[in-house]
């Protein structure tokens, strides 16, 4: 019994971390049809301007500690706004008539570019800023004891998940997005400015990014290279679920997290390969994921 | 006019790249004795292991440079030559390295080359340091592998030691410690030096203490960085022991989940790896943890006079201790200049590669971990003690120091030359001298 609580919790605080990670992929795919490399970037960049500020903020002296957590939001606000921002009007705005394909290099490229800025600005030395996942104590179920931080994590993602199931299908901004998903081109036509919503949605998309970046920075020793590991598991995600869905996302996130966590359990040795084995599942049965749509092609 | 013009823009520019390529040709003549420093700088192995190696080929080159390093170290440079290095970033794969490693014999025309920490760049440089004779000193590469396929080696060597050592020591610190021993979890990352550390772990402590049993087997991607699951797994599969090669950021991050939800209350857990984040830890490691150098290094090094002045002389550079690749790579650099000063030759001259490698192989000399034989691997491998010891935290003084410490000699954990690491072990460590 008490691995199968495990497998569950385990499971859900691993999905909640996937969806934080896969969420804003899977937006900026479904309004801008861009399938974003460089996400891991943005992931990255999140979880090391929060530890450099966190770190900064605990070296200064005796500030409260409490504040990390917002001192944490505000560093994945102002990355994710800031580069979000400049990738978009410097770069994308210039390239959205272009073929997809062309869209995946051209973002896989500014991947390899945004790494090794990332180096140049926070150097090659692990960041280690452990206070606010330790701050907020621990709760034990029996034998199982789990770090609240983690908990908190699974409540994080439950309201940021309703939160973009909200805009998207009960606010007017939400409509009109999902006009602009639905076909571009009326929506030009019907006087949707498409080019400030593409602005806005790779926004959002970046700052979701970097907020599951500095979420995840007090847990873990913040260093080179995250953003690529990450990259990985948040297209295996988005694909489970179904390019462009919210909420192919969350059940994407739970499928993969609830799958690795029983592997882990009950066969470790292959925990590597059933994440891509659930994934290749998914595809062979329905190609375009579990909520992703059937798309007419136009010609 | 027009035509003269037109001649000189391309003379120029021929004569700027024949002038570019002749750059290391004429470079070579400058009497330096050139070293090619070849450690990672960028991925995740820079952070706890390529960037304090190389903070200490700094201070360790700078220093002998100018003489200042005590005795029997005391003539400058190598053999009274000046020291000049060629670095290079280890990241970015095998082909690469072996790419680098050409560059830096046939065209930098270095006179030795010291580096290497990945166990795949190892395996693939030696043979092509044979092949162009060129010495090189591998620092840190733990493969078993190295001298079991290169049977006959001449030009290559290795300072420090046989991952094996790693594992057979924590075996025996377990087992002399007298802790409760019953059962064993193992974490390690999914790679050829995860299941090469917990197989030799697990051959050793069954030997140590035959019917242990192995709690679970965690084997979580290289980088993952999040071990919510492997915990859970761990605790509840309840096994008096962990062991883990996790090294680098994956390692912090183990022992910051596991110490924040208590996987360490109740059990001991040894980190072959650990001492390079000795001082990271800052008290989110729980007093107790167990903690390896790879070696008589780091914190574990002997008081000596060497050893002395290069914490002194690290500390003064860096504003941190040195940790145990810094302390390897300073091995490795005098093991080399301790070899190329046996060959006799004259000071201020740089003695050829070849006698360079003869003098190498059997080679004892002081390092700053004590002295140091080349006594394995038919004299190009060299024979070391190690250590392990219990991080202690004081919150007061904010330092990491370590508790309990029990050294291990060379002839205690190393397999003898003619048997690999596994048959040794397995046949229950036949002549090893423990006291």
């Amino acid at each position: 019994m008490t691995t199968l609580y495990a497998i569950l919790i385990d499971g859900m605080i691993y999905a909640s971390w996937l969806f934080l990670v896969a969420a804003g992929l899977t937006v900026i795919y479904g309004v801008m049809r861009i399938l974003n490399m460089a996400h891991g970037s943005f992931y990255s960049i999140g979880a090391y301007s929060g530890a450099s500020l966190v770190g900064w903020y605990f070296a200064g002296g005796d500030g409260a500690p409490y504040w990390s957590y917002l001192l944490l939001l505000g560093a994945a606000l102002a990355a994710g706004l800031f580069i979000g921002l400049l990738v978009e009007q410097g770069l994308l705005q210039f390239m959205y008539k272009r073929d997809e394909i062309l869209m995946v290099i051209i973002t896989y490229a500014l991947l390899l570019i945004l790494e090794d800025a990332t180096k140049l600005i926070f150097g090659v030395d692990p960041y280690f800023t452990y206070q606010p996942y330790s701050l907020l104590g621990r709760s034990s179920f029996g034998e199982l004891t789990f770090a609240n931080y983690d908990l908190a994590l699974i409540a994080v993602s439950v309201l940021i998940g309703a939160a973009c199931w909200l805009v998207l299908n009960r606010t007017n901004r939400g409509k009109v997005l999902r006009a602009v998903i639905q076909d571009r081109e009326i929506a030009v036509a019907m006087g949707v400015n498409v080019k400030l919503m593409f602005a806005a949605t790779f926004v959002v998309g970046t700052t979701l990014g970097a907020l599951a970046g500095a979420l995840t920075a007090p847990a873990i020793s913040v260093s080179p290279g995250i953003g690529v590991e990450v990259i990985v598991l948040a297209f295996a995600v988005v694909v489970v679920g179904g390019l462009g869905s919210i909420e192919g996302a969350i059940v994407g996130a739970l499928l993969v997290g609830l799958t690795r966590s029983v592997a882990v359990h009950l066969a470790p040795q292959i925990e590597l390969f059933v994440i891509y084995g659930v994934m290749s599942l998914v595809l062979a049965v329905r190609p375009q994921g579990l909520f992703g749509r059937n798309l007419a092609r136009k010609i | 006019m027009r035509r003269t013009t037109s001649r000189i823009v391309p003379t120029a520019v021929a004569l700027a790249a024949s002038l570019a390529f002749a750059a290391p040709a004429l470079a070579a003549d400058n009497g330096k004795f050139r070293i090619g420093v070849v450690t990672f700088l960028s991925g995740g192995a820079a952070g706890p292991f390529g960037v304090p190696s190389l903070n200490g080929a700094k201070v360790l080159v700078d220093a002998l440079n100018e003489g200042k390093l005590p005795a029997p170290y005391n003539l400058k440079g190598i053999n009274g030559v000046e020291i000049e290095t060629v670095i290079v970033d280890e990241n970015g794969g095998a082909t690469k390295q072996v790419e680098e490693f050409r560059n830096l014999a046939e065209r930098h025309k270095v006179d030795a080359v010291i580096g290497y920490i990945s166990s795949g760049d190892c395996l693939a440089i030696a043979p092509v340091a044979e092949e162009l004779k060129m010495p090189t000193v591998f620092f840190d590469c733990g493969t078993s592998r190295l001298f079991e396929e290169n049977k006959a080696p001449t030009y290559v060597f290795r300072t420090g030691l046989d991952a094996a050592i790693d594992n057979i020591g924590a075996a025996r610190y377990l087992v002399d410690s007298g802790r409760k021993l019953d059962s064993v979890a193992s974490i390690q990352q999914n790679y050829a030096w995860g299941h090469d550390s917990w197989a030799d772990f697990s051959a050793a402590i069954q030997q140590l203490k035959p019917g242990v049993k192995v709690a679970t087997e965690q084997l979580p991607k290289l980088f993952q960085g999040q071990y919510g699951a492997e915990i859970s797994a761990i605790s509840v599969s309840r096994p008096d022991v962990i062991h883990s090669s996790f090294w680098g950021g994956d390692m912090e991050a183990l022992v910051l989940q596991g110490a924040a939800r208590g996987l360490f209350d109740k059990r001991a857990a040894v980190l072959t790896c650990g001492e390079s984040a000795l001082d990271r830890f800052k008290g989110q490691a729980p007093n107790g943890l167990i903690l390896g150098a790879r070696g008589p290094f780091g914190a574990f090094a002997p008081q000596n006079p060497l050893s002395d002045w290069f914490r002194t002389a690290y500390r003064g550079k860096n504003e941190i201790e040195p940790t145990y690749p810094a302390f390897k790579m300073a091995q490795a650099i005098l093991g080399l200049k301790a070899a190329v000063e046996k060959t006799g030759a004259k000071p201020g001259t740089i003695p050829a590669k070849e006698a360079v490698a003869k003098s190498f192989k059997g080679l004892n000399f002081e390092s700053v971990s004590g002295t140091v034989q080349m006594a394995r691997a038919g004299g190009h491998q060299a024979l070391q003690g190690i250590a392990y010891g219990e991080y202690s935290f004081d919150a007061k003084s904010g330092k990491a120091t370590l508790a309990n410490v029990r050294h291990y000699s060379g002839e205690c954990v190393t397999p003898p030359d003619g048997t690999t690491a596994a048959v040794w072990i397995k046949a229950g460590f036949p002549g090893a001298q423990c006291k």
